[in-house]
């Protein structure tokens, strides 16, 4: 027994795990890589969403921007509504903020409640400032999403909404 | 006529030493509540099995009803509790069974760590048993979702969030929960569904199996 390195017993055994795990293997692959495929898709390209608001009426006060497009739920397909805000800067860029609360969620609205130069969430208080910025010491820890934006025939577009870099 | 049927099964089988290993063994004087009252402490265990029976059984009732796609989750939800006969009633069994669970399992813990059951040699036990607690807030975090009323819908987009912001794996673990970087919908529901109705029962009747094996095998831990 002792010349031989491997014995009978150890043998059968390891060809045993090996074969078992490769059975294994075979079978939880395909299923694993099933179930994590949306991760693995990554992220759909923001495309430009066309707006009904003309870029040459867009002041230096924020203005609730509506819009709607076809988004594809894997087999469904809906029309949805998004807001945006937007305004021009002192250089003249347009600006579009994302209305969803950085905090939890709900939906703010400029000089909502009466903060004036503000944007405000009604659901705790949550304040930004117009470039959304939020205001230290209410709840929202970050600013406000801003859209890219574009132009074409003088109407503005808008894509997906991004973490807010101009703060 | 049963007896006959047993015996016949029995004559083959032999299978009156597997149910008295099953069924037949004394429940020690200090956790019966017909000795001292309080014993009744030691039922929160078994209740919460109960519970999760009643669960296992009206959730797959409602099965027969219920579809998880986001065009009908909702009229089929609303379909079984209005139109058919006693909806109301297994939905409800199953819908309060979720929150009594939950509040059996906690007092099933309280005692078990008050009374310092968990220690040697049953640490192992006490480990399984949080494992069933988490499975058991899996069931409920993803069976919240099926009505698919808004609800369900924001209760799980704040639920989502909370994993993202795990770190460093948030955003990967939030697309494998909702299915989709973006949207909690369709793919999100189809998801939770089979995550509450198979992955999470499946565990938690292996998790559960353990933890009976465990308290056969030990035995109860003794009186204070």
């Amino acid at each position: 027994m002792s010349k031989q390195p491997v014995s009978r017993r150890q043998f059968l055994n390891y060809t045993l795990t090996g074969v078992g795990g490769f059975m294994a293997a075979g079978m939880l692959m395909p299923m694993v890589r099933f179930a994590v495929d949306p991760v693995l898709k990554g992220e759909a390209a923001g495309d430009f969403h066309p707006t009904q608001q003309k870029v040459a009426d867009l002041t230096e006060v924020p203005v609730r921007v509506d819009f709607s497009y076809e988004q594809t739920d894997a087999w469904y397909t809906s029309e949805v509504t998004n807001t945006a805000w937007v305004y021009k800067n002192e250089s003249g860029d347009v600006v579009a903020l994302s209305p969803v609360c950085k905090h939890l969620g709900c939906t703010v609205s400029w000089e909502g409640n009466d903060h004036a130069n503000q944007f405000f969430c009604p659901c705790h208080n949550g304040l930004y400032e117009k470039n959304g910025k939020n205001v230290p010491g209410t709840p929202p820890l970050k600013p406000l999403d801003v859209y890219p934006t574009a132009e074409k025939d003088g109407l503005l577009q808008l894509g997906k909404p991004e973490a807010n870099n101009i703060v | 006529m049963l007896n006959k049927i047993y015996d016949w099964v029995d004559e083959r089988l032999d299978i009156t030493p597997m149910w008295r290993d099953i069924a037949d063994h004394e429940v020690p004087e200090h956790v019966n509540p017909a000795h001292h009252f309080s014993a009744f402490v030691y039922c929160f265990g078994g209740l919460t099995f109960f519970v999760t029976v009643i669960q296992i059984l009206s959730g797959m009732f409602l099965t027969m009803y219920y579809v998880p796609d986001i065009k009908n989750a909702w009229e089929s939800v609303y379909y079984l509790q209005n139109e058919v006969a006693f909806g109301v009633i297994v939905r409800g069994m199953h819908h309060w069974g979720a929150s009594l669970v939950i509040v059996m399992m906690f007092l099933h813990t309280l005692r078990v760590f008050f009374q310092g059951a968990y220690k040697k040699p049953r640490e192992l036990n006490w480990v399984v048993g949080v494992l069933i607690f988490f499975v058991m807030l899996g069931l409920g975090f993803t069976g919240y979702l099926l009505p698919w009323d808004m609800k369900a819908l924001f209760a799980t987009k704040v639920g989502i969030e909370i994993a993202a912001s795990t770190p460093l794996i948030g955003h990967e673990l939030k697309v494998l929960l909702a299915g989709h970087p973006d949207i909690v919908g369709a793919q999100t529901l189809t998801r939770f569904f089979a995550i509450h109705v198979f992955f999470l029962p499946a565990a938690l009747l292996g998790l559960m199996g353990a933890h009976f094996i465990m308290i056969r095998k030990q035995g109860i831990s003794g009186p204070l």
